[in-house]
C-alpha cells in the first residue's frame, strides 16, 4: 500500500525526523488558509498523488503571494495529473499540500528498502539528491552509500554517524542528520514499511536537515497489525476494478489486453497471461479467485472481468487441487448464467475430478469452448478473439 | 530415494484443530503420511484423526519424536509458530501461511542464525504448496493424485504451477521424486539453491525442474550455482513475462521492483548459465522429457 506525500511526512516527524511545516488542503480557499497559517512569504503547492516525478509534471507549483497560492491550488485539483510515472491516464489529484518554502543549500537522498537477497533493511545514502537514485547509479556510482541493518538491533547511531560523516555535513549539521536518519528508520521498521525514499533531504542554511520530499510504501501482509496506515488509504489512487476486487478479497491487476483471465493460484495466473502472449493475444487481466474458487467468487470474478469494457474473450483456466472440477464447472454455469456473458468463453478444466467437470459443462446448453490443456486454452481463446475483432 | 522427507519421517502438524490444519492433516495421514503429533497451544490431551494434541511443540517432540513440522497458523501468529519449532529442535518447518509480514521473516531468519549450522532447522515456505516424495509421503495442501513416483525433482515458488507441471509430467509416463514449493513471498525459508543441494545428493533424481517467477534474485543465484556445480540436467522456467513494473501480481515477492527482476531479464541469466527453458509454461513435461533423453 502506497500513502501520499504529506501522510508520510506525518509519520516521519512523529518519529522524529524534521520536515518543513505544511498543511493538506482540498479546496483552493483551504489551501490560502494554511498558506496563512503557515506564515512566511514563499509556500509551495503540491499535488498529492501516489506517484512521483510530480515537479516536472508540473505538479509543485511555488507562491509568492496567496493569490498565486490560490491559482496553484485551483490549478491542481480536479485535474489528473500525469507524470513519467502514472501511466498515460495519470492519476487524480484531490489534494495539495502547501508547505512553507525556504531556501536550502544542498540536496541529499536517503533511502530505505527491504533488500529480498540480504533479508535485511538496506540504508542509501548520496549527496547527489533530488535525482532519481536510478539515475546516480548510472552516473555516479561511488556517490551511493549504503548500509545494512542487523535485524537483532536495528539500525544503530555510529550507522547514521557515519553515513552523515560521508556526506560531508558539519558538525551541528551530522547531529541532526544522524537524528533524521535513525528517526526515519524507526518509521520503517515501526510502520512494517517496504520502501521509504526522502529525496531530497535538505540542509537550509542554518544547518537544519529537512525532510522535503517523501515517499512510502507498506507491506500488505503487515496491514492487520497497523491500522493507522490502513486508515491513510486513498482509494481514488488505484484503480477502481481493483479496488473493487479487494473488497471481493480477488488479487485483480488490470491490464491494457483483449483476453480476460479467471484462474486459481497466482503462479498459474501469470503462466496463463504468458501462454496467451505466446498464443499471439494479449490478456486484459491477472485474476487469481484463490484456492477455494468457490461458485460465488467465480460469478464475482466474471462480473469483474466483464466490466472491462476492453475485454472480447474469456479464459478461465482452474486446475483444481482439493477443490473438484464440478463444483467449479457449477460455478461457471451458474455465473454465466447470472451475467448474461455474451462473450466467447473458453474453460480448460483440471486436476480433481475433471470428467464429472467437463460433462457438466458440455450438458448445460451455455455457450462455452471446452479446453484439455494450458496451451489448447490459449489458442482457443486467441482464435476466439481474432474472429469477434 | 527422495529428499526431506520419505514414509519414516516423523511429522507434527501445528495448527491441526484449526478447519484448514484439521482437513489437511487428514489428506495427510490418508497419503501415508507418517503424522505424529499435534500442536494447539490450549487443546493438549485432546487427539484429532487418532492423533495425539500437545500444547507445546516442545512437548510434542520429546513425546512423540517428531523431526519435522508443518505450520497452518494465521499470519499474526505464523513467525512465532516457526520459532517454536524451531527452538524445539524440529529440523525441517514446512510453513503454509500465506501472509506473513516481511519484516516477521526478516526475524525468523535471523533467529535461526542462533544456531550452529549443523543444528539449524531447513525451512520450506511459507505460502507455499508444501512437499511431496510421491508414494511415500506429503507434507502440504497439494492434490496427491497428480503426483507420479519417479526421478524428476522439481522446485517451484508457485503451487498451482507446481501442480500443472507435475500433471503434465505424468501425462508423460514422467515421476517425481520429490517437490518442494518455496512459496511465493519476498522472503523464504529457503531458496531455489538450498533444495538443489539436495537434490544433487539424491542418486534417485535424475533431472530437476525449477519454476520461477518475477521478483528477487533467487533464480538467477540458481543458474550461477548451477553451472558451477550441478551435474544433472536442469530445466528453468520463469512465470511473468506479461506482469508490469510496480505491481504484486498476487503472490507478495511477486513484483518487478529492481534490475534482474522481469521474467525476460530472469529467463536470459538462466539461458546464459547453460540451463535449457522451457520455451512456455504449456511445455515443461516435454523440456524435461527432452533433456532425459539427451542425458
Amino acid at each position: 500500500m502506497d500513502v501520499h506525500e504529506y501522510q508520510a511526512k506525518e509519520l516521519l516527524a512523529s518519529c522524529g525526523v524534521a520536515v518543513p511545516p505544511g498543511t493538506v488542503a482540498f479546496s483552493p480557499d483551504q489551501a490560502v488558509y494554511a498558506a496563512t497559517e503557515l506564515g512566511g512569504s514563499h509556500w509551495v503547492v503540491k499535488a498529492q498523488i501516489h506517484a512521483g516525478a510530480r515537479g516536472k509534471a508540473g505538479g509543485i507549483k511555488l507562491c509568492r503571494t496567496y493569490h498565486e497560492v490560490q491559482q496553484a491550488a485551483r490549478e491542481l485539483l480536479g485535474k489528473r495529473l500525469v507524470t513519467k510515472q502514472t501511466g498515460p491516464e495519470g492519476k487524480p489529484v484531490q489534494r495539495v499540500y502547501v508547505e512553507l518554502a525556504d531556501p536550502y543549500e544542498r540536496e541529499l537522498y536517503l533511502g530505505f528498502v527491504l533488500d529480498r537477497k540480504l533479508e535485511r533493511v538496506r540504508v542509501i545514502a548520496s549527496k547527489h539528491g533530488g535525482m532519481e537514485i536510478e539515475e546516480i547509479a548510472k552516473t555516479d556510482p561511488d556517490a551511493i552509500l549504503q548500509v545494512i541493518v542487523e535485524p537483532a538491533v536495528g539500525l544503530l547511531p555510529f550507522q547514521a554517524r557515519e553515513l552523515a560523516f560521508q556526506l560531508g555535513l558539519n558538525l551541528k549539521q551530522v547531529s541532526r542528520a544522524v537524528q533524521s536518519i535513525l528517526g526515519a528508520y524507526r518509521a520503517f521498521r515501526d510502520n512494517d514499511a517496504t520502501m521509504l525514499e526522502i529525496n531530497p533531504l535538505v540542509v537550509t542554511k542554518d544547518d537544519k536537515v529537512l525532510a522535503l520530499d517523501a515517499k512510502m510504501s507498506f507491506d500488505d501482509n503487515a496491514l492487520f497489525r497497523r491500522r493507522n496506515i490502513v486508515d491513510m488509504n486513498d482509494p481514488s489512487q488505484s484503480d477502481p476494478r481493483e479496488a473493487q476486487a479487494l473488497e471481493h478479497a480477488l488479487n485483480y491487476i488490470g491490464l491494457d489486453g483483449e483476453i480476460g483471465c479467471i484462474v486459481n493460484g497466482a503462479g498459474l495466473a501469470m503462466a496463463t497471461m504468458d501462454m496467451i502472449k505466446h498464443a499471439g493475444g494479449n490478456p486484459a487481466n491477472f485474476l487469481d479467485v484463490g484456492g477455494g474458487a468457490s461458485a460465488e467468487r467465480v460469478a464475482t470474478a466474471f462480473r469483474l472481468v466483464l466490466s472491462d469494457a476492453n475485454v472480447k474473450v474469456v479464459l478461465v483456466n482452474i486446475f483444481a487441487g482439493i477443490n473438484r472440477c464440478d463444483w467449479v464447472a457449477q460455478g461457471v454455469i451458474d455465473a454465466v448464467k447470472a451475467t448474461n456473458i455474451t462473450a466467447p468463453l473458453v474453460v480448460r478444466l483440471a486436476g480433481t475430478n475433471v470428467e464429472a467437470g467437463r460433462k457438466l459443462l458440455d450438458e448445460s446448453g451455455i455457450n462455452v469452448i471446452t479446453a484439455d490443456s494450458l496451451a489448447d486454452a490459449a489458442q482457443k481463446a486467441v482464435a476466439a478473439w481474432r474472429s469477434v475483432k | 530415494m527422495s529428499i526431506l522427507i520419505d514414509e519414516k519421517t516423523p511429522i507434527l502438524v501445528q495448527g491441526i484443530t484449526g478447519d484448514k490444519g484439521s482437513f489437511h492433516a487428514k489428506e495427510m495421514i490418508d497419503y501415508g503420511t507418517n503424522v505424529v503429533a499435534g500442536v494447539t497451544p490450549g487443546k493438549g490431551g485432546k487427539t484429532v484423526h487418532g492423533v495425539p494434541i500437545f500444547d507445546t511443540v516442545r512437548e510434542a517432540v520429546k513425546q512423540t519424536g517428531a523431526t519435522t513440522s508443518i505450520t497452518f497458523v494465521a499470519p499474526p501468529y505464523a513467525a512465532d509458530a516457526i520459532m517454536e519449532a524451531a527452538d524445539a529442535g524440529i529440523r525441517l518447518i514446512c510453513s503454509i501461511t500465506d501472509g506473513i509480514p516481511a519484516q516477521d521473516m526478516m526475524r525468523v531468519k535471523r533467529y535461526f542464525l542462533r544456531y550452529p549450522r549443523e543444528k539449524r532447522p531447513t525451512m520450506v515456505g511459507p505460502n507455499c504448496a508444501g512437499i511431496i516424495s510421491p508414494g511415500k509421503a506429503m507434507l502440504g495442501i497439494m492434490p496427491g493424485h497428480i503426483y507420479k513416483q519417479g526421478n524428476v525433482g522439481l522446485i517451484s515458488r508457485s503451487g498451482t504451477l507446481g501442480y500443472e507441471a507435475a500433471s503434465q509430467l505424468k501425462e508423460l509416463g514422467l515421476g517425481i521424486s520429490t517437490s518442494v514449493g518455496i512459496g511465493g513471498d519476498p522472503i523464504n525459508g529457503s531458496s531455489f539453491l538450498d533444495h538443489l543441494v539436495l537434490f544433487d545428493q539424491d542418486p534417485e533424481t535424475e533431472a530437476v525442474l525449477i519454476i520461477g517467477e518475477i521478483g528477487g534474485p533467487q533464480e538467477a543465484e540458481a543458474a550461477a550455482w548451477i553451472k558451477e556445480n550441478f551435474s544433472k540436467p536442469v530445466v528453468g522456467f520463469v512465470a511473468g513475462l506479461t506482469a508490469p513494473k510496480g505491481r504484486r501480481m498476487g503472490h507478495a515477492g511477486a513484483i518487478i521492483s529492481a534490475t534482474g527482476d522481469s521474467a525476460a531479464e530472469k529467463t536470459e541469466i538462466m539461458k546464459s548459465y547453460g540451463l535449457a527453458v522451457a520455451p512456455s509454461p504449456a511445455e515443461f513435461g516435454s523440456a524435461v522429457a527432452a533433456v532425459l533423453k539427451r542425458a
